[in-house]
């Protein structure tokens, strides 16, 4: 115990925030504290001076009360009412939670018993340990090779679980320079508390600087090295330019709507191209046969399909803003003719 | 020879009672008597609740350093079968099996549960459930959590999770069977007069319970069994890398253990109601409503279970449903809450040991329901999922509120069960400590939670070390709260003094008859003709 008060000295009770996420949250975590405490505060002190005023010592005779419908409506409803605002305003923050800014870098993560290894578009990689910029918008995109792990940051307020077989993100704006904890917050087996790390902040010099320093040891960007497992594992023979139409062509197809053998219409995002990869008959494109594919499951790792995203992205520049309205259409991706000609980004 | 038989005392004819009506171990082990089955349950849950707590212990010492003391494999595994054994062997029985299985009948004025023999087949799976567990923990432990999520325990946990999942799905079904004993003894039972109406709510709030276990329990075994079948045969269910997915075990889990976060509580409000109607000696303000909440909350307790998912990557307004439901679940939580309150208004209130735990529940479930909606809020459930936040919030509503709930009443219908009176100092002392121990100890980990520490860890960075030294000395405390009323309990069985038929002046059926009851509770059944709680006719029921 003494050693309890003698440790009171240096005791943080409040964490500190670092994101605009941070004091979006802690403004409704202190509406809902509040209401909570003053409900709570109301109730304690109805019991304290009934306790008191009716005790059986001064106050023999109860009187019989059988209850009150407009009591109880009235208890009902008025604290749902405010139950409300919490909910609708909780609401909006997780909406925005859900969808990062267009202009967001990107970050990719992957979880595995027992570390983050992080993934930057100019092909850098570190474990544990993740840099970003100050006042830039970041979205993670995250995997997990094993188990389900989560990725929270509290100072930032920002957390969300790696499911394995999917893919998940989240996003956040730093807003103060420093160093602040990682942690995995889903339990993961054995050395789940070591599954821990740093986040540095810096400011736009340190992180220029942090950057040429080549800091994190790349060889070559994330889409060169997506390339080059791409050429590793014999892809580029049917995908870049398939003379058999065996399989769909890759150029031009990220984030595209595509039709199914089985008439559905899914958007070639990065879900549906890691499926594709990992198990590629769970859906085949219209026209084209399955078993065809090799079946890369425990062949590549999430690191490398991360890679071979990128590279599949790089496969597809970003079109003008004027052309959006055609992203609606979906893509048949169907066969090359006989001339070589591929007819597929047609409708 | 003539002189020796003399001096045998002579002694009053002991009135017979369902204590010693029989005698020896067969008279116990084959019981069909309600009562018996209830004090073969009490002693069963109570040496679980001190395996979990010397658990908790442990792993409380374990935090006192940041890095740890145990190795992480011990410390896993200790906080694992601390959920385990604390949730499915003890939270889930602890009312419904002890107090319940004692005083439904006689409170609807039965001479027993519907079904017997279904009854002591409960305790027996209960016990085979109980034992595959302990047998879990001798081999080395599970640990997977309480929650055993997939695919680490389907296929990357190298510990007992087979043997404990088994124990948690037979123990499933002495709660199954006890719930349907409820259902159909409430239907089918009541003595002539005792209308639903006039139900004590007690008797309402383990009814809504029963359906809840009936319904959802299940959904439970079928998820172990599934468990099970990936373990064993790596049929790929929730694996993804043998073509599972591991929400779908969240969903199917949460489906239950949602709503059996209700049966943990629901009959706990129900003691509550007793006892502050009887020290209040008052009616329970708005009996109509707080009978209706226990209803309402068994049925909507099935559709919030999406929001222990709102971080898996469900989607966006799947999560708004359930946070919205969510919210829902807490007016009828609330509404009890106000009803107690507004119970003792008007009332002659006094304070005996079973009143204190009142005022300990009020305060600590109310606490326990408020910070719930920090986590039913989908902005804020994002900074406080996974951490000491949320182990905060459930013990203050699971311990704070159930146990004592349990203790409040145990300490109330001690003097029907056995007899005895317990000494009143001692136990009032034990029920302040209790509470200061318990604030002592989870409060701090509201404060931890916000702060970033993750729950399940077992070293952390230093800066939360204050705050898990205050957590770790509380739960001594806490300990210690807990180990004086066993040594009174177990006292006053043989010494207490007697305690007559109706000690605290309440209503109700239970309060008319002897105590201990005689094996059949009531020698005529008995005709019901006012209304539960009619505290109006006090010196009828003062005899």
């Amino acid at each position: 115990m003494w050693a309890s008060l003698f440790l009171l000295a240096d005791l943080p009770l409040f964490p500190v925030a670092a994101s605009k996420q941070a004091d979006q949250i802690d403004a409704l975590y202190w509406f809902i504290t509040i209401v909570s405490a003053v409900m709570t505060v109301l109730i304690f002190a109805c019991i304290i001076v009934f306790a008191w005023k009716y005790q059986r010592r001064t106050h023999v005779e109860p009187t019989q009360i059988e209850g009150s419908t407009a009591l109880e409506l009235t208890w009902s409803i008025l604290p749902f009412l405010v139950m409300l605002v919490m909910f609708g305003w909780g609401a909006q923050l997780y909406f925005a939670a859900q969808n990062p800014p267009k202009d967001a870098m990107e970050v990719f993560v992957t979880g595995k018993q027992w570390m983050w290894k992080v993934q930057y578009p100019n092909g850098g990689s570190e474990i544990n340990a993740l840099h970003v910029p100050v006042n830039q918008s970041v979205k993670l995109t995250m995997a997990s090779e094993d188990v389900i792990h989560s990725f929270s940051i509290p100072a930032f307020r920002v957390r969300h679980d790696v499911m394995p077989g999917h893919y998940n993100s989240l996003w956040f704006t730093a807003t103060k320079p420093g160093r602040y904890h990682l942690f995995c917050t889903e339990y993961c087996g054995m050395e789940h508390s070591g599954m821990v790390g740093w986040v540095d902040v810096l400011n736009e010099r340190d992180y220029a600087n942090w950057q040429a320093g080549g800091g994190t040891g790349s060889a070559g960007s994330l889409v060169e090295q997506g390339r080059s497992i791409f050429m590793q594992n014999g892809c580029s023979t049917c995908h870049l330019q398939d003379q058999q139409g065996r399989c769909p062509v890759l150029r031009g197809l990220y984030n595209k709507p595509v039709q199914l053998a089985d008439g559905r219409t899914v958007t070639a995002d990065d879900a549906y191209i890691r499926e594709s990869i990992l198990d590629p008959n769970a859906k085949i494109a219209a026209g084209f046969q399955a078993n065809i594919m090799p079946v890369f499951k425990g062949q590549l790792t999430e690191a490398n399909v991360i890679q071979l995203i990128a590279y599949i992205r790089s496969l597809s520049p970003p079109e003008p803003a004027s052309q959006q309205g055609d992203q609606q259409r979906p893509v048949v991706i169907a066969p090359t003719d006989a001339n070589g000609n591929n007819s597929g980004v047609s409708r | 020879m003539a002189t020796i038989a003399h001096e045998i005392p002579q002694v009053a004819p002991q009135e017979v009672n369902y204590l010693n009506v029989e005698h020896g171990w067969k008279s116990w082990l084959l019981t069909t008597d309600h009562k018996r089955i209830a004090m073969l349950y009490l002693f069963s849950i109570t040496a679980m609740f001190f395996v979990g707590g010397a658990m908790a212990v442990l792993f409380r010492i374990n935090l006192l350093q940041p890095e740890g003391i145990f190795s992480p494999e011990t410390y896993n595994r200790l906080f694992s079968m601390h959920g385990i054994v604390m949730v499915f062997l003890f939270l889930v029985p602890s009312i419904p099996a002890t107090l319940a299985n004692f005083l439904i009948p006689i409170m609807i004025g039965a001479k027993d549960l519907a079904f017997p023999r279904i009854n002591l087949l409960s305790w027996y799976l209960y016990i085979g459930g109980a034992a595959l567990t302990l047998y879990a923990i001798f081999r080395g432990g599970v640990d997977t959590g309480w929650t055993f999520y997939a695919p680490y325990s389907s296929t990357y946990s190298n510990s007992y999770v087979l043997a404990a999942a088994m124990g948690i799905f037979v123990a499933g079904f002495s709660s199954i069977l006890t719930g349907l004993n409820f259902i159909v003894t409430v239907h089918k039972m009541r003595a002539p007069g005792m209308t639903w109406g006039r139900l004590p709510l007690f008797v309402w709030s383990n009814y809504a319970t029963g359906l809840i276990q009936v319904l959802g329990t299940p959904v439970l075994a079928i998820t172990m069994l599934l468990l099970a079948f990936e373990r064993i045969a790596h049929v790929g269910i929730f694996d993804p890398n043998i073509g599972g997915d591991p929400i779908l075990f969240q969903h199917l889990f949460w489906f239950y253990s949602h709503p059996a976060v209700y049966i943990m509580i629901l009959p706990g409000m129900g003691v509550i109601s007793e006892i502050v109607s009887c020290f209040s000696r008052k009616r329970i303000f708005g009996y109509n409503f707080v009978a209706f909440s226990s209803m309402a909350i068994a049925v909507l307790s099935f559709v919030v279970w999406g929001h222990h998912m709102f971080l898996t990557g469900e989607s966006m307004y799947t999560s708004v449903a359930f946070s919205f439901l969510s919210f829902m679940v807490a007016v009828p939580s609330a509404i009890k809450v106000f009803n107690w309150t507004a119970t003792m208004y008007k009332g002659s209130i006094s304070f005996d040991t079973p009143m204190l735990y009142v005022f300990g529940f009020i305060g600590l479930f109310t606490i326990g329901g408020l910070t719930g909606l920090h986590l039913a809020t989908l902005g804020t459930d994002v900074a406080t999922h996974g951490t000491y936040f949320i182990v905060a919030h459930f013990h203050y509503v699971m311990v704070g509120g159930m146990v004592m709930a349990f203790l409040g009443g145990l300490h109330f219908w001690w003097p029907k069960m056995t007899g005895r009176l317990y000494p009143e100092g001692w136990s009032k002392f034990s029920a302040l400590i209790i509470f200061i121990g318990f604030n002592l100890t989870f409060f701090p980990q509201f404060i931890l939670g916000y702060l970033g520490m993750p729950r399940r860890y077992q070293s952390y960075p230093p800066e939360f070390q204050t705050l898990n030294v205050l957590s770790t000395s509380g739960a001594s405390i806490l300990g210690v709260g807990y180990l004086i009323p066993m040594i009174y309990f177990v006292w006053s069985w043989k010494y207490g003094p007697k305690a007559g038929k109706n000690p605290w002046g309440a209503a109700g059926l239970e309060w008319q008859i002897q105590s201990p009851p005689t094996t059949f509770n009531f020698d005529e059944t008995p005709t019901v003709k006012e209304e539960a709680y009619n505290y109006g006719k006090l010196e009828e029921i003062l005899g």
